[in-house]
């Protein structure tokens, strides 16, 4: 079974904007919108949610604390204390200032790389990753909204042409 | 047109008049004799119940072991300079307790004035409307320098012994005060160039900010864009300026009562101090009159650029702190770390406190994108900072001047109310003498179209 959706193409940002918009006023579902660069304001218009992804990365960082500072306790407090240059290595507390540039250093890194790296799951990217580009032009100078369509074709399809659309497609998608 | 509530000037005079008895207090109840610090002495170590054996053991009792007379002599001269020690420690205490006021508030009104130059320099597209409220509160750096320098000249005619290199004869090899590494310093550290600097430091502030006022009216009242040019060219010249003078200032002001005591980044982490906190009063006094409904042009992302500022300079400050407290406790060299071994054995509870003020609940409150928008958040996070600074401020005056006799009593709370009442009251009354939106600034409609 084949669902059909349809493929409109602008060339410009705010008519895009426009476009989302009355969309959304008609209740026509947009799949996806595919842009060549970040539209400012886009994803409130389409009504996407706001990313948790710096909650993940504060989170991320207090790992990268606790790593650091149960792995400088454990070394340099519990496993081999020694008398390095007269630091006191009696308790974690006594030899803290030195042992925080680890801690700050750590915590940035663990959440810098694992931000980065749940980024890249959860939107699903890797190196040889098939490209999900519906149209080249969407990459260098065009922008397109892929919405799902329900109901009368040619209507759906004279809609989007009244919205300002450059072209607009009817695609059979599998 | 802002006006200045009645509310507000009674709330700020309530807290001038309370601050005034605090420090009238504060000198009455210092010691006069070493008699009274010897009864004051021995009521603290030994909780009062057995007073009288310590009067009868001067020495703090446990000296007196040996019975001879010679031996009880010495004993008795030590303790005598023990008490004048003392005493001249607690004579100093209101002094120092007004001078840590008096500094903290007047270079909150320099910081606030810099953030405001800052924001010209940089041509700022968010700030304009703020403009008017920087003015304002940055009004209080005249009287609080001419405050300020009657307290430098008091401590030059020696009313108080808060700057030891001014003592007598200290850099005299002959007399008995001598200081050999005091007179290697006098070159610099003598009261005429000291105040020479001093009115050359505040004066040249003062200058800048009256100009910069000036041109800010006019641009409002004429339209004419060239005393927005000049502005320009104005805040250009005055952060040079201030950067050299503030390094400066802060080795004069503060660093020089540790006299035997240096560190080279010690302007930066002044800097640091009072600059988050003038953000800091900016944001509260922006909160305070949007929630009275005087800047309808301010929104909420104003607000959040103004909390991220003092998120950022937090940090920051925090960062300049933990660099000079970790390379002296690092490399440990005697005539450095006893800054530090000091304050952390006489000074224990605000030296960390300080941190978590500053440090901990600034950046558990502020780092939410949220937060940073509610102005209770914005509220309890300034209050603070602005507490934690004044502990900053505390911690770096006081461990100098009163040494192992401090304690936050009625001349340090009257202080800080004194002058806090009187900025409020200058602050405000400032902001009320011209529009509270800066107009005819070329990015007025930028920032009140500004959204993040």
């Amino acid at each position: 079974m084949s669902t059909k959706v349809i493929h409109v193409l602008y060339n410009d940002d705010d008519v895009l904007m426009d476009a989302v918009k009355t969309t959304r006023a008609a209740h026509h579902h947009i799949e996806e919108v595919y842009t060549p660069f970040p539209v400012h304001g886009l994803d409130k218009a389409m009504g996407l949610k706001p990313t948790r992804l710096a909650i993940c990365s504060f989170i991320y960082g207090l790992c990268g604390l606790s790593f650091a500072t149960y792995m400088m306790n454990y070394i340099m407090i519990q496993d081999w204390p020694q008398d390095i240059g007269g630091k006191p290595s009696f308790s974690y507390i006594q030899n803290m200032p030195s042992f925080v540039p680890i801690m700050f250093e750590l915590t940035v890194f663990f959440a810098a790389h694992l931000m980065v790296i749940t980024f890249f799951l959860r939107s699903r990217l890797w190196p040889f990753k098939q490209a999900e580009n519906p149209d080249v032009r969407t990459t260098d100078d065009h922008f397109l909204m892929e919405v799902a369509l329900h109901g009368d074709e040619n209507e759906a399809v004279e809609f989007f042409k009244n919205t300002g659309a450059v072209e607009v497609k009817v695609i059979d998608k599998q | 047109m802002y006006t200045f509530s009645s509310k507000l000037k009674t709330f700020s005079f309530i807290l001038m008049a309370l601050g005034i008895i605090g420090i009238v207090y504060g000198f009455l109840a210092t010691p006069k004799t070493t008699e009274e610090v010897e009864v004051i002495l021995s009521e603290q170590h030994h909780g009062g119940h057995d007073s009288h054996e310590a009067h009868a053991a001067p020495a703090h009792g446990d000296a007196n072991a040996h019975g001879d007379a010679h031996n009880a002599d010495v004993q008795h001269h030590e303790h005598q300079k023990h008490l004048e020690h003392v005493l001249h420690q607690m004579q100093n205490k209101p002094w120092a307790a007004v001078y840590v006021g008096c500094i903290f508030f007047m270079l909150i009104a320099l910081g606030i004035f810099t953030f405001n130059q800052i924001q010209y320099a940089s041509s700022a597209g968010w700030s304009p409307v703020l403009f008017r409220v920087m003015e304002g509160l940055s009004a209080y750096l005249l009287p609080g320098s001419v405050l300020f320098f009657l307290l430098l000249l008091a401590s030059s005619a020696h009313l108080n012994h808060l700057f030891v290199w001014m003592a007598e004869g200290i850099t005299d090899p002959n007399s008995e005060n001598y200081d050999a590494i005091i007179a290697g310093k006098e070159g610099f550290l003598n009261v005429p160039f000291f105040l020479i600097r001093a009115v050359l430091f505040l004066g040249g502030w003062n200058i800048f900010r009256i100009l910069s006022r000036r041109n800010s009216l006019a641009l409002g009242e004429t339209g004419d864009l060239t005393y927005y040019k000049r502005n320009f060219k104005l805040s250009a010249g005055y952060l040079v300026f201030f950067i050299v003078t503030e390094s400066i200032m802060s080795w004069d002001w503060i660093m020089s009562i540790d006299t035997h005591w240096y560190s080279t980044l010690f302007g930066w982490y002044v800097f640091a101090s009072f600059f988050v906190s003038a953000v800091t009063v900016i944001a509260l006094a922006t909160v305070y009159l949007k929630n009275n409904g005087y800047l309808d042009f301010v929104n909420t992302s104003h607000i959040h650029d103004l909390a991220k500022y003092m998120f950022g300079l937090s940090i920051f400050w925090t960062y300049l702190w933990f660099s000079q407290f970790m390379l002296i406790w690092y490399s440990n060299i005697p005539e450095e770390v006893t800054y530090f071994i000091f304050r952390i054995e006489e000074y224990n509870v605000p030296f960390f406190l300080m941190l978590l003020f500053n440090f901990v609940l600034p950046i558990l409150l502020l780092m939410g994108t949220d937060f940073k928008r509610l102005s209770w958040i914005i509220t309890m996070s300034g209050i603070c900072i602005l507490v934690g600074h004044y502990l900053d401020f505390y911690n770096m005056i006081m461990p100098g001047t009163v040494g192992t006799s401090w304690f936050i009593g009625a001349a340090e709370i009257g202080s800080v109310l004194f002058f806090g009442g009187l900025f409020i009251f200058v602050g405000f009354s400032a902001m009320a003498k011209a529009p509270l939106l800066a107009k005819n600034n070329p990015m007025l409609e930028e920032s009140k179209h500004f959204h993040y």
